[in-house]
């Protein structure tokens, strides 16, 4: 399947991880660890870096971008962001990474309904946004 | 749909204006074709959440705006920085962390930004005015900007809202067009129990329950007839955006854009209607306490949103001159410290046991102390949702009067009648 690209980044391979409820990255993930710091989200705990993150939707603080711009710079990201809607909070977080000369992970669009199918698969996604699971 | 920029806005990303003003309306155009917007509107200020240290590479990009003498190009307030430059408080930052911070908060007062250091723009002097385009940053801020005051922003993220306001311009989508202010979910209050509508918790167990029912949706709350207040309404709006992804709601008869309830559903039927139960807010209410200890606490913390001066003077009346054996923090901003310098009051208010916390706030940095198994004590929904992801805190939920009965007797107290 082919998703729609928000921000141009990295084609990459990685484990999906598919959060069941939005999450808020400022006050929700860690910049210094990558992980899920919000007790109250069913993942807390679990490390957002490197996995290809399947958000159901983002709440909460308008530092998002802030956030994941610390986790670009510190290696930390995940290695590609899927959203069900463009969200400009988090993925200025994106744009500005790559003001500042980084490589950023790719963020793309595709219908939350669609996200069951990726529960622990690894994906494979090209830098025209087709996507296939392994 | 593609973006069309006029000849002065190409001008600036072409660096009419330096390097920094053309790094800004890049980005405020990358975020107009990531969003759709199919032009750019003038804005008449901005309130810019950008100045909090989160890691180094947010002050190297504040810095790198600086370079060439870029500056805003219309009024923009300062958000909360990570540091509390009035000196009321201490925190525990490393060395490192604190160098990066000052130079952060120095960096945003060198592109001109006013420093406000407040989370309540809006009760420090900055009300844009009804139906005005703006680009403001915070989530409480947003949300009060648009519901409150009536002035049109969407909820403008760090970079985005110091890019705005260097730029002059935001992208035209959202909350800037008017038809996309229209309610489209009733959140009708009218059956639950008036005496606890009338209660000082009303409002933030209210929010807390209304941002997670709707969501990023607009909704309007039905049922209710007193205008409950500008604090209130700030209480509301900040545990909204922080339990959903609230950017505007409306309260029939009372927020400016719904004079009564048709008006704010544009004339429209409804999507859904929630019809709020006594269950609901009980429930909204236990959500809000996370501590598995509900028999201590280690600190009290009030002022998220910032306490304006109508809440120093309710926070005076409860202490009565009492002392507090538990801490309590009160954060707040330059705006309402200045009322209580002068006449004595702040002093009288730190002799009894209070830490007033200016130009920042206890959860964007480390000011409670490391306590294993710490519970902070709060009336504020928004500090309930972030305390325990940012602080470590286990959190009780309570209103003013029992968090500060439980500050003078050392446990947590419920049910005051005041």
């Amino acid at each position: 399947m082919r998703a729609e690209i928000l921000v141009q980044g990295q084609a990459t391979r990685a484990d999906a991880l598919v959060l069941t409820a939005p999450i808020s990255f400022w006050g929700g993930v860690n910049p210094k660890t990558g992980l899920i710091a919000d007790v109250r989200h069913p993942q807390h705990g679990v490390s957002i870096t490197g996995k290809v993150l399947c958000l159901p939707g983002t709440i909460g603080s308008s530092s998002a971008a802030a956030i994941l711009l610390e986790l670009v710079s510190a290696d930390l990201a995940p290695a590609a962001i899927v959203l069900h809607e463009p969200d400009a909070i988090l993925l200025l977080g994106l744009i500005v990474a790559q003001e500042m000369g980084h490589a950023t992970p790719m963020a793309l669009r595709m219908d939350r309904g669609d996200f069951a199918g990726f529960i622990e698969r690894e994906l494979c996604i090209s830098a025209d946004g087709s996507i296939t699971t392994s | 749909m593609a973006l069309d920029l006029s000849d002065e806005q190409r001008a600036i990303a072409s660096g009419s204006r330096g390097e920094g003003a053309a790094m800004a309306m890049r980005i405020v155009a990358a975020t107009a074709r990531l969003m759709g917007a199919p032009s750019l509107i003038p804005i008449a200020s901005a309130h810019i959440d950008g100045a909090l240290y989160h890691g180094d590479s947010g002050t190297l990009f504040a810095e790198k705006l600086v370079e060439g003498g870029t500056r805003v190009a219309v009024r923009a307030t300062l958000n909360v920085g990570s540091l509390d430059l009035t000196g009321c408080s201490k925190n525990r930052l490393p060395a490192h962390e604190r160098d990066m911070a000052r130079r952060m908060m120095d960096a945003y007062r060198v592109l001109g930004c006013e420093p406000s250091w407040t989370c309540a723009p809006y009760q420090a002097g900055h009300r844009p005015a009804l139906g005005s385009d703006v680009a403001w940053g915070e989530s409480n801020a947003v949300v009060f900007c648009n519901s409150v005051l009536g002035a049109r922003t969407n909820r403008y993220g760090d970079f985005l809202d110091i890019a705005c306001a260097i730029a002059g311009f935001a992208p035209y989508y959202g909350l800037h067009i008017p038809e996309n202010r229209r309610a489209t979910i009733i959140f009708d209050v009218s059956a639950t129990d008036p005496a606890f509508l009338r209660s000082e918790v009303a409002w933030p167990i209210l929010g807390s329950l209304f941002g997670r029912e709707i969501g990023d949706a607009i909704g309007v709350v039905a049922g209710v007839h007193v205008h409950p207040g500008e604090d209130a309404l700030k209480a509301f709006g900040a545990a909204s955006a922080s339990a959903g992804a609230v950017g505007l709601f409306h309260v029939a008869g009372v927020t400016p854009e719904a004079p009564d309830l048709a008006t704010a559903l544009h004339h429209q039927a409804p999507q859904a209607i929630i019809h709020v139960t006594n269950e609901m807010i009980a429930d909204s209410r236990r959500r809000l306490s996370t501590a598995r200890d509900m028999a201590r606490i280690d600190a009290v913390a009030i002022g998220s949103p910032h306490l304006s001066a109508s809440e120093f003077d309710r926070l005076e009346s409860l202490i009565a001159g009492r002392k507090l054996k538990i801490p309590l923090y009160a954060c707040t901003g330059r705006h309402a410290l200045a009322a209580l310098e002068g006449n004595g009051r702040r002093q009288s208010l730190e002799a009894s046991g209070v830490i007033i916390v200016a130009d920042t706030c206890v959860v964007v940095t480390p000011i409670l102390p490391d306590i294993e198994g710490a519970v902070l004590m709060t009336n504020s929904g928004k500090f309930a949702h972030y305390a325990p992801g940012n602080t470590g805190y286990g959190v009780i939920y309570g209103s003013m009067a029992e968090c500060v009965e439980s500050a003078v007797l050392a446990r947590p107290v419920f049910g005051t009648s005041a």
